[in-house]
This record gives C-alpha cells, structure tokens and sequence, in this order.
C-alpha cells in the first residue's frame, strides 16, 4: 500500500507484544499533554515541594549548614513518620489538582464520538482500556507521589546511617499505601465521571465536588445531629485517615473515621465507579 | 490469497438484547470474497456483526470465523479484522495521521510500520492532502473514508463494512465502492459488506445473506445464480425473423416471438449464443440486441421477504 503505488497491501510485518500496545493508550495521552503548557508547568510545580523536602534533610544532616544558618539542632524538623506524612499530604492535594485538569478528558473524548468501538473491535479489551487510561493517571501521580517519596526516604535512609532504616523502614511502605490508595480512587472516579459527563468543564467540576463537598457536609451533620457518621461520605476524610493510620500519626478510632469505616468509603467510591464504567465503557449500548 | 472454505460458520447462534430475540438460531456458513449482508431496518445485520465482532455474546449457539470461537477466540479474531462502524466513529482531537497511526498500532504494529500504513491508508482512500486535519473538522464524506483508512491500515484478513456508503454523495460513494472492489480484488482480504443498499451489494458482493427478522432467509452465490439464468436470452432482430425463430427451435429451444421482431429463448445444454449466431448469418438476420435475462438483486431480495426461512 505504498502511497505511490495506491494499492491496497496487507500488513504482513512484526507486531507487538500485548505489554507494549498496553502502553499505547498512555503513549497517545502524554503526547497530547505535554502540549499544554499548563500542564508542563504543574508538572514541573510538583517537583519543587520534593525539592525542598530533600534540602531539609540535607540541612538536618549538614552541621555546616546547620551553623551557617544559625539554627539549632531544636529548631530542625525530625525526620519520622509525621514529615514523610506531611510531604505526602502535600503531594496528594498536588496530584488532585493534576487529576482535575486531566482526568475528565480521559475517557469522555473517546466517548463523544463513538471512538470506543474502535478500540473495542481490536485485539483491546474493556478493562484493558480502563487500566490503560488509568495508567495514564497512574504514571503521573507516581512521578508526583511514592517515586519522589521513597527517594526521599532512601536519601535519608544513606545520610542517617542504618539505625535510621531499622527503625523506620516502614515508612517506605506506608508511602507507597498512601499513594496508591489516592491513584487508583481518583483515576477511577475521574474516570467515571469523564464517562457520564462528556462536558470538561462540568466533569471537572463534578470531580472537585464529588472529593470536597461531602467533607463540610460532614462537619454539618456531627454539628447539627453528633454523629460522626456525615463523614462516612467524604472520600477526602477517608483518605486523610486513611494517611494518618499509615504513618501512625492518629491513634486509631481518635480521628474523623476509622481506619475500618475509612477503607470501607475508599472501596465505596472506588465500587460505584466501577459500576459507573462498566455501565458506560461498552463497544454499544443495548437498550432493553 | 485467503481461502473462501468457512470463512464464517453459523452454529444456531442466537442474541438476545434486552428482551427481543434479534438473532433467532442461525445456521449455515459464509465463504465469499465479498458477502453482501442485506435484509430490512431490524432484521439483524448490524447485531450480527456485533456479535462476529464480540461485542454481544450469544444466548445460545456460536459462531467461528476462520474456525475461531466468536466468544472463547474473540482476541484473535479481533486481530485478523478490521471493522468500519456504521455511525461515525473517530476521535476529534487527534489529526487523521495520528488517529489512524493510533489505531493501528492499538492493532499491534510497531511505531515505524504504524505511521507508514497510516499515511499509505489516508492516501489509498484520498485523504492524502487533507491527513494533518482534525478529524472532527472533516465532511461526512471524508470521516467516512477515514474510517475505512482506520478498519484497513493494519492489514486485516477479513474486514467488516457497516453501511460505507451512508450519507455519501454520489461521487464519494462511487470512490468508495471502487475502493471495495479494489480491496477484494486483491483477494488478501475477504468482506462482509452490510448495507441496505442492493445496488451497492450487486456492485460488490459475489455472495449474499439475506436476514428478515433475525433469521437467514437466503444465502447465495450472485454468480451462480447469474449463471444459471444464462441460457434464457432475449433478442431483437431485423430480417426473417418468424423463420429464424423456428430455425432455433429447431436446434431444441424453447422460442417465443413477441412483436416482430423481438424473440426469447431458453438454450439447452449444448446449444451456445455461436450458434444463434452461425443460423443468423447463415438467414442474413441481423441481430441488433442479445441480452442474458437474469434475476436482478432486486429479484433474489423480493423472492427472500416473501419465504420465511431457507
């Protein structure tokens, strides 16, 4: 099928193995992205808080550092579970905001025009276009969340020596918890509403109001009736819980939710937006 | 060349969408070249190409393309075919190159070989100077010959082809069905062709499915079915044409004349139109017009929605 030749040829060279046509819906996705500058710029945004995360330990390790800036060891932050605790809050609320901008244009694009029948009719399945687009999400938010953390944990872990590591190596996992638990939530839920809200502006405003509002509608309800269970809504509140329990800075059953009823609102949100998805990401809808 | 043996077996495949039986048992196999999927608005045709495809799953029965399960080989069919939607089907965004790269290499080609076949596809359907637009800023016309850049480009050994000729204005559908014919006449690739168009499936199809109400109610071969109307002829002739006719009756065929000059016969076997035409030039007759009377598309179509099933 050369063009000079318009003819039609049959393709009879090499494919791909199923491992890297995974990887060509998140290929496509970045290609288009990185075309924004806004975009860019949050990229790059998300790379200052690690940045300053990592001099505080360098500072904390640096006794001519220390000097020159005329601290002292008392004034230094310790590096425990509450500083890797407060790089991941930070890091987290960076990463909704990325998911905001992203996310509702993941799926609904595919959607608007009736593109998903042409993944569909490829050797492509539906959940390999749900992981493939959730990559897409997937892969930023770990660039902005467990890479940038456990990197800075190992960067402790060779300043402080191995006492350090013994006594705090669990936070490596904690970090790497937290942060899938925040990915797989908010790339399944932005997910789900760019399926059911075709239009970007609404779908992200869907995004912000499905993980903020039910937090103060929280408050209202332990306001107004004393029961904590309002919270049992927010998604934002579990995971903040969630977060807390795995770096062990709240006693259990002493914050908003415990950490039962906290994995339990993550498996809610993350359940419905399955079943959003699966309702909505089919080659053609049948109509009963 | 791809074999015509089985390229589809029915195995009394039924679908069932919500709570109407569209697909109703059925049964046969398919091996054209070119298979013209006819039958009227909710006979089934785009179910069951849905159906070959693995977007529905059978309530019962299945079905093999190139001996593959429908539903347990649904992976490996997807990759041997190419499918061209009936509704417009693209993404907006992306620039025809890209959207057709895209899809070809979510068919599994490498980077390299998927821009190549993206840009020998947009040119073999006459997108060429037009492939760095959007395609969301196309006509009808051109979305429809981007879709069929996007069901060609990784190329598929059967392709299916979901009214192609929708919405197009004559000279688009005419470049489209050459491209049809073109494509199978390379006969690397085999296709099922579903319109509800005859002429376009007369135009294309060397084989025919027809569906009414979810069931097959014919399924033949166009060019068998031409050939066995070949014998009956009509002519139109100037000269002795009473003693001409009764010449050829005499070589055993049934002759009618009607008018003057106007005569129809049914050849037997053994007796060719060389030899009409040895008798006429022997009774200085000339023969104006000679035409093989067949049964029309229109016909065969006609004869299926009055039977119920074949």
């Amino acid at each position: 099928m050369a063009v000079y030749q318009h003819r039609y040829q049959p393709y009879e060279g090499a494919l791909t193995s199923g491992w890297r046509r995974f990887l060509v819906v998140p290929r496509y996705a970045y290609e288009d992205l990185v075309k924004s500058r806004i975009f860019v710029a949050q990229l790059f945004a998300s790379a200052i808080c690690p940045l300053i995360f990592m001099l505080f330990i360098y500072t904390h390790h640096n006794a001519n550092a220390i000097t020159v800036l005329g601290l002292s060891a008392a004034d230094l932050l310790r590096i425990d579970a509450n500083f890797f605790h407060a790089f991941l809050a930070i890091q987290s609320a960076l990463s909704f905001v990325l998911t905001v901008m992203i996310g509702p244009v993941l799926v609904s694009r595919d959607l608007s025009n009736n593109g998903l029948p042409l993944y569909l009719s490829r050797p492509f399945t539906r959940a390999e276009y749900i992981f493939g687009k959730m990559s897409v999400l997937g892969i930023l938010m770990a660039w902005m969340t467990w890479i940038p953390g456990l990197l800075l944990f190992l960067f402790q872990c060779y300043l402080d020596g191995s006492g350090w590591w013994r006594e705090y190596w669990w936070i490596a996992l904690s970090i790497l918890c937290g942060s899938l638990a925040l990915t797989i939530i908010l790339a399944l839920l932005s997910m789900a509403i760019s399926a059911w809200v075709k239009w970007r502006s609404a779908a992200s405003g869907a995004l912000i109001a499905v993980f903020l509002i039910p937090t103060p509608i929280g408050f209202a309800i332990e306001n107004l009736f004393g029961t904590k269970l309002g919270h049992l809504l927010s998604l934002a509140t579990a995971l903040d819980s969630i977060r807390k329990w795995l770096f062990v800075t709240s006693p259990d059953g002493q914050g908003l939710l415990s950490v039962g009823e906290a994995w339990a609102v993550w498996a809610a949100y993350g359940l419905v937006a399955l079943w959003m998805l699966s309702r909505k990401l089919r080659a053609w809808e049948v109509v009963s | 060349m791809v074999s015509e043996a089985s390229l589809i077996e029915f195995d009394s495949l039924a679908v069932r969408l919500g709570r109407h039986e569209v697909l109703k048992g059925l049964n046969g196999s398919l091996g054209g070249r070119c298979i013209g999927l006819l039958g009227p608005n909710g006979a089934g045709k785009t179910t069951l190409i849905h159906t070959l495809l693995g977007f529905y799953r059978p309530t019962s029965g299945t079905a093999r393309i190139f001996g593959l399960d429908i539903v347990r080989d649904v992976r490996a069919i997807r990759a041997a075919v190419g499918y061209m939607p009936e509704r417009d089907a693209y993404i907006a965004e992306m620039n025809a190159v890209h959207f057709v790269r895209f899809m070809a290499e979510l068919s599994g080609l490498p980077p390299e070989a998927a821009i190549e076949r993206a840009h020998e596809a947009l040119f073999y359907v006459g997108l060429g100077e037009e492939r760095y637009r959007p395609i969301g800023s196309y006509s009808l016309g051109m979305r429809q010959m981007a879709k069929l850049a996007q069901a060609i480009v990784h190329g598929p050994r059967l392709l299916f082809l979901d009214e192609p000729t929708n919405g197009l204005d004559p000279i688009a559908r005419r470049r489209m069905l050459d491209l049809i014919r073109n494509i199978r006449d390379t006969g690397r690739v085999q296709i099922i062709l579903s319109s509800h168009l005859l002429r376009d499936v007369e135009e294309c199809c060397d084989e025919i499915v027809i569906l009414k109400g979810g069931r097959i109610v014919a399924n033949c071969n166009l060019e068998e079915e031409r050939r066995s109307n070949r014998q009956f002829i009509e002519m139109e002739t100037r000269g002795a044409t009473d003693i001409f006719a009764e010449s050829i009756g005499a070589l055993g065929c049934e002759v009618a004349v009607s008018g003057q000059q106007r005569i129809k016969a049914i050849l037997p076997d053994g007796v060719g139109v060389r030899d009409i035409y040895r008798i006429a030039d022997q009774q200085q007759v000339q023969i104006r017009r000679l035409n093989y009377k067949r049964d029309s598309l229109e016909d065969i179509f006609l004869k299926a929605m009055e039977l119920d099933v074949v």
